[in-house]
């Protein structure tokens, strides 16, 4: 039977999902579960609809639509990411990019460097949007070694990428665990009070300062922000690749941060042009003129370079919650 | 000639998204032109022409802006028509949530941005609801966790469009989009005959004619009363 022609009650029982679909679409259906949709609807005078501006066939329409979608998106069934390659296109220009072919694999950190404006959203969006030699640069990125479905380009649930820019915020005016509980239920999540919970106190491990499932989002400080949007990203959001646009350094644990992503397998690239976490990834992308100028391995003797970084990093971390905490620098 | 429309609420960045879309679209050989509604001012336009895009402008000023539209997409379709131009973008800000620029068979996108909040998409009526592409701006300053959300919205009251993260100051999507703007879509040699896809916000009150006074004695034609006992209204006493 089309679910257009079940009721509301059976509509939920067979897809809970649909009582946010309702609610979005401002359906009172309160006190007529027993009735369609279309029933619903048709109680309201023709002004009533008019204001609401519904239109019931559509309505029809987009309810089966979602049904499909979520449906979808909930199965189990899809194959798990575990490796994107990317063929070479050409630069800016037109030149061809010197490399055989890049590999990403889950559970991997790789970094991207190269001067702002050189190609670094370009070889994201081409990931983003599976590039077929069909983007301005030509490449040509494959998922698990074949040609892509194309539901990564339009869908709205299953994305190849997350992203945490830099210049990022909250602007949502609720505490860390509504925040964070709104979130889980958009993804479906199934326990969400335990999701929750696990995500609010990995992000206080990653933490400088700790906060309150009750804190204020937009009153988080700047590493908080990041911590939260890491842990929640790393627990949350089913894309498999993850982009960091740069970690500063203040209030953040970016080691186990990163860690945590990887615990998640993620993979991992790294647009940064700090030494400590540039060295954290098995490879770097240089980007220069739109294209892909090389790729580095990262050898022994710059591993010897990050130990050092780290004991900088630590002495600098000590000193600065040293400050935090009123004491004396020493 | 392929003719789009854009649509959303001011300052979601329209404009900044069909000039980098116009920018990728070149790339391509396409010759693209655009025609901005408005209501009381703009300056788009020098945008545009600064781009050196071929622009036209039109302000609906005491009007709907909906209804000035659909009054002058015709005439500027022909305007498009006669200089032979291969893509038409017209963009029209809607005001009101409630505006429906949208005509059948003709491509629709809407322009909402990240920060509006997200029941946004529970208040914008047929402009959302019925686009063939929904492009959400502004991704970069929201978190990874919000652009998720707000999208979900979108995909509940519109599941069946099209939902793309546009950003509008380094143009990442743009090049998406415009990918979309030109494929599936037919040619138009004309706009009569064609029909609006929802009906436009209807008016026509004595206050739509010029009436200032407030009082029963002058509200004439379309009128409506707010009935503060039904409802939720009922509660609050």
């Amino acid at each position: 039977m089309s679910p257009s022609r079940k009721t509301i009650n059976e509509l939920l029982t067979a897809y809970p999902f649909l009582s946010s679909f309702l609610e979005d679409n401002n359906i009172n259906y309160k006190g007529n579960e027993d009735k369609t949709l279309r029933e619903i609807i048709n109680l309201l005078d023709k002004n009533e609809q008019e204001e609401l501006a519904i239109n019931i066939q559509q309505l029809e329409e987009n309810l089966e639509s979602f049904i499909e979608q979520m449906s979808e998106f909930l199965s189990d069934d899809d194959e798990e990411v575990t490796s994107i390659t990317i063929f070479p296109g050409t630069d800016k220009s037109g030149a061809p990019e010197k490399y055989e072919s890049l590999e990403l694999k889950k559970g991997e950190i790789v970094c991207i460097v190269g001067p702002t404006g050189s190609g670094k959203s370009r070889l994201l969006g081409d990931i983003e949007w599976v590039a077929q030699n069909d983007t301005p640069t030509k490449r040509r990125v494959l998922v698990n070694n074949s040609v892509p479905d194309s539901k990564w380009r339009f869908s709205i649930s299953d994305k190849l990428v997350a992203q945490l820019s830099q210049n990022m915020n909250f602007v949502m005016d609720l505490t860390v665990e509504e925040f964070v509980t709104l979130h889980a239920e958009s993804r479906m999540i199934e326990d969400i009070e335990d999701t929750v919970k696990t995500i609010i106190s990995n992000a206080n491990n990653l933490a400088g300062e700790r906060f309150s499932k009750d804190t204020p989002i937009t009153s988080l400080s700047g590493g908080q922000s990041r911590a939260l949007m890491i842990a929640d990203t790393a627990t949350l959001s089913k894309s498999p690749v993850i982009l960091i646009d740069e970690i500063e350094n203040a209030g953040i644990d970016r080691k186990r941060a990163l860690d945590l992503l990887l615990a998640e397998d993620k993979i991992v690239l790294l647009a940064t042009h700090d030494p400590t976490l540039a060295l954290l990834g098995n490879r770097r992308i240089v980007i220069k003129n739109g294209g892909i100028d090389k790729i580095i391995e990262t050898s022994e003797e710059e591993r010897e370079i990050l130990a050092e970084l780290e004991v900088l990093d630590k002495r600098q971390m000590q000193l600065r919650n040293a400050l935090r905490h009123g004491e004396k620098l020493q | 000639m392929k003719l789009v429309t854009f649509s959303g609420p001011p300052s979601s960045g329209k404009t900044s998204v069909i000039l980098k879309t116009i920018e990728s679209l070149r790339h391509r050989d396409v010759s693209p032109a655009v025609v901005k509604f408005d209501c009381l001012y703009t300056d788009d336009d020098v945008l545009y022409r600064k781009a050196g895009v071929p622009v036209k402008k039109g302000l609906s000023g005491s009007l709907c802006p909906d209804h000035y539209f659909v009054s002058n997409i015709e005439a500027v379709v022909d305007w498009g028509l006669e200089n032979s131009y291969d893509l038409l973008v017209s963009e029209s800000a809607g005001l009101c949530n409630r505006c429906s620029p949208y005509i059948k068979d003709i491509k629709a996108i809407c322009v909402i941005d990240n920060l509006s909040g997200i029941n946004t998409p529970k208040k914008i009526g047929p402009m959302l609801k019925t686009a063939d592409i929904v492009v959400i701006t502004k991704g970069d300053i929201v978190s990874q966790a919000e652009r998720e959300v707000f999208a979900s919205r979108v995909q509940a009251v519109n599941p069946k469009a099209i939902i793309l993260n546009v950003n509008g100051l380094t143009g990442q999507g743009c090049f998406e989009l415009s990918t979309l703007l030109t494929e599936e879509s037919q040619d138009v040699t004309t706009l009569k005959g064609k029909k609006l896809r929802f009906s436009m916000p209807s008016a026509l009150c004595s206050y739509c004619l010029g009436e200032t006074r407030i009082g029963e004695n002058y509200q004439m034609g379309n009128v409506r009363k707010i009935d503060l006992e039904k409802g939720e209204n009922s509660e609050s006493k």
